[in-house]
């Protein structure tokens, strides 16, 4: 045997590929896109409050210090209770389905995959439209959405079992799963909504399906931050194992990782954050999809980054979608998840199509 | 010879999916030996493997490294025992040539810790020795499968074990970077354990080899000692006849198609 001479010695030690000043750019530059979007948030709407008063207000609430007789009491509740509410829960609904997107692509292994892939939309639809459809109403005005949440987690339970056969986790038929678990469920809506014949029912589908913040309210922000800090921190304490699962299965157990037991963490970790997601705000598309590869384009496929960057990012696009959806047709309101529809798919189209350019070379 | 870094398997048994593929191998690699395991497709060899990086479970027997017993370890470290340069790697993610090196540190790694200087040095030492610390910043996917394969073997460089496992490292490369790519695995100097379809690449590179038929080892010993054209015939199917290679002086296979209308048993009293 003739050892090879070394390659050449490099010229330095280099601390990462991806040069860490643009993921630090990248981080300062969302966080302004977060702040400027939650500031516009509660300045625009169809009533015109002037910007010191909203400035105002805002200070009244939190500190006390201003004078709240000189504001109407409606422009203290549309900015207090309305606006900013919402504003926030656009902020957490975009910043967990894009890190839900991000997980569910390690976990399938599909850089084109979203967390409703899963089957869990329809399966919050079927929750909720069987409530009021039924009338069963246990838990007063919270009981859409917990018969939602229940929903979509029995979906991913269904999915769960029917991928689990044979002890593994293979991403190809978890994503068979989900889709037979789709169409099952979306069969089943359908099926509902006609029995229903009522218009009431068939806005509440459409809204579960399409996703809407218009119900959001102080008391429904604890949850979904609760369960956002959760995953996130779960997600960012695994985030070198999931670097190896999207290398494949006999990689990562090279690397010290059970890609089993891994997915089996991220399918948990997932349901539940996309669960609540979809329970408040219904199931708002293409952010899981879109977002986490604009945070792939930025700062490479790392967790450690991606993970983070996908959150500010989907924060902040959810946050600017809002606007739009309450502004654009003034003073009709769209539902938020037609507008990311609108935006998403010309722009998942244009994904595929720069991914299948550079597979190819050109 | 350090004993602490030999492998050694003990009645390895391995099925997939309920059927047993590996039937009871007994198999040694002496520290800093590279022992190759030969076979035709479907013998076990890959799956033998595999429970070796420890991607399959073993239905009976053990693996050792260094006395310790590889499936009572935490995967983690095992990981720092048994490096592994699978057979696929994906790259349908965008990972950069550094950032698959890196992933070598992983099992050195507990949740949330940064990488630290050493980890880097690590690193960037790995990707210098396989001779592609130029391509560190270039897309894994875009690189050719020579330079690929480089970068896969500096990820299990970085990963610091006394073993490495390589399962047909020389798939889809031409015959210089074949023989470039084990070049750079005997100089690193580490224990050795490569599945290999050229016999004699196998013959040329490791100091023993495992013959493996239907999950069990028929021949194991020094290459000269193993490929014998009457093993090579009876394995194989094929026809043998081996000379010594000019220069080396290891043995060298010229193989031939068995002619259908000869009885097999006529052509193997070599």
């Amino acid at each position: 045997m003739n050892p090879r001479p070394a390659g050449p010695p490099p010229k330095k030690t280099r601390p990462r590929a991806r040069d860490g000043r643009i993921t630090s750019a990248a981080y300062i530059a969302l966080v302004g896109v977060l702040i400027a979007g939650l500031a516009a948030s509660v300045l625009l709407g169809t009533v015109d409050i002037p910007a010191g008063t909203v400035f105002r207000i805002i200070v009244q609430h939190l500190t006390g210090q201003e004078d709240p007789t000189e504001w109407s009491a409606s422009q203290d509740t549309v900015v207090w209770n309305l606006r900013l509410p919402r504003a926030l829960l656009a902020a957490l609904v975009g910043a967990g389905l894009a890190v839900s997107g991000a997980a569910t692509q390690a976990l399938v292994r599909n850089p084109l995959a979203d967390p409703y892939v899963l089957g869990l939309t329809y399966g919050a639809a079927v929750g909720a439209v069987a409530v009021i459809v039924t009338g069963v109403s246990p838990l007063g005005g919270a009981s859409t959405g917990m018969a939602a949440f229940a929903g979509a987690l029995a979906a991913f339970a269904v999915v769960y079992a029917l991928a689990r056969a044979g002890g593994t986790l293979a991403p190809l038929r978890l994503i068979l799963a989900g889709m037979a678990v789709t169409y099952a469920l979306s069969g089943l809506t359908s099926f509902l909504v006609l029995q229903a014949d009522d218009p009431g029912t068939t806005h509440s589908v459409l809204f579960w399906l399409f996703g809407s913040l218009a119900e959001a309210n102080w008391a429904a922000l604890g949850l979904p931050a609760f369960v956002l800090a959760l995953t996130m921190l779960a997600l960012l304490a695994q985030a070198r194992p999931l670097n190896t699962l999207l290398l494949g299965d006999e990689t990562a157990a090279a690397l010290g990782i059970s890609a089993t037991r891994l997915r089996r963490h991220l399918f948990l970790l997932i349901a539940l954050l996309t669960g609540v997601m979809v329970a408040l705000a219904g199931g708002v598309g293409f952010i899981g999809l879109i977002i986490p590869h604009a945070a792939r384009l930025l700062v490479g496929s790392d967790h450690r980054r991606l993970l983070p960057v996908a959150a500010l990012a989907g924060a902040g696009f959810l946050v600017l979608v809002d606007i739009a959806a309450r502004t654009a047709l003034h003073p009709q309101e769209l539902p938020v998840g037609i507008v990311t529809s609108v935006i998403g798919a010309p722009l998942f189209l244009w994904l595929v199509h720069s991914r299948a350019r550079d597979t190819t070379g050109l | 010879m350090n004993v602490l870094t030999s492998l050694t398997l003990h009645d390895v048994h391995v099925a997939v999916a309920g059927t047993p593929i590996v039937n009871g191998v007994d198999l040694t690699a002496p520290s800093g030996t590279c022992v190759g395991v030969v076979g035709p497709n479907g013998s076990g060899k890959s799956t033998l493997l595999r429970a070796v990086y420890r991607h399959l479970p073993l239905s009976r027997g053990t693996i050792t490294v260094g006395g310790e017993d590889l499936w009572r370890l935490t995967p983690r470290r095992a990981a720092r025992l048994v490096a592994a340069l699978p057979q696929e790697t994906r790259s349908d993610f965008d990972v950069t040539a550094w950032e698959m090196a890196a992933m070598g540190r992983t099992p050195h790694k507990r949740p949330f810790a940064a990488d630290t200087a050493e980890d880097n040095a690590v690193v960037a030492g790995a990707l210098a020795h396989t001779g592609v610390a130029h391509l560190a910043d270039r897309r894994y996917g875009t690189l050719s499968g020579g330079e690929k394969q480089r970068v896969l073997l500096a990820r299990a460089l970085a990963q610091q074990a006394p073993v490495l496992v390589l399962d047909e490292p020389t798939n889809h490369l031409d015959v210089r970077h074949q023989f470039e790519l084990l070049d750079l695995v005997a100089s690193t100097g580490t224990t050795v354990v490569a599945a290999l379809h050229d016999l004699n690449l196998a013959a040329a590179y490791c100091d023993r080899l495992y013959v493996l038929a239907a999950g069990r080892v028929v021949a194991h010993g020094a290459p000269y000692d193993i490929l014998t054209p009457r093993l090579v015939g009876e394995v194989f199917g094929v026809d043998a006849h081996v000379i010594p290679t000019p220069v080396t002086g290891t043995p060298h296979l010229i193989l031939r198609a068995r002619d259908r209308a000869d009885s097999p048993t006529a052509r193997l009293s070599d």
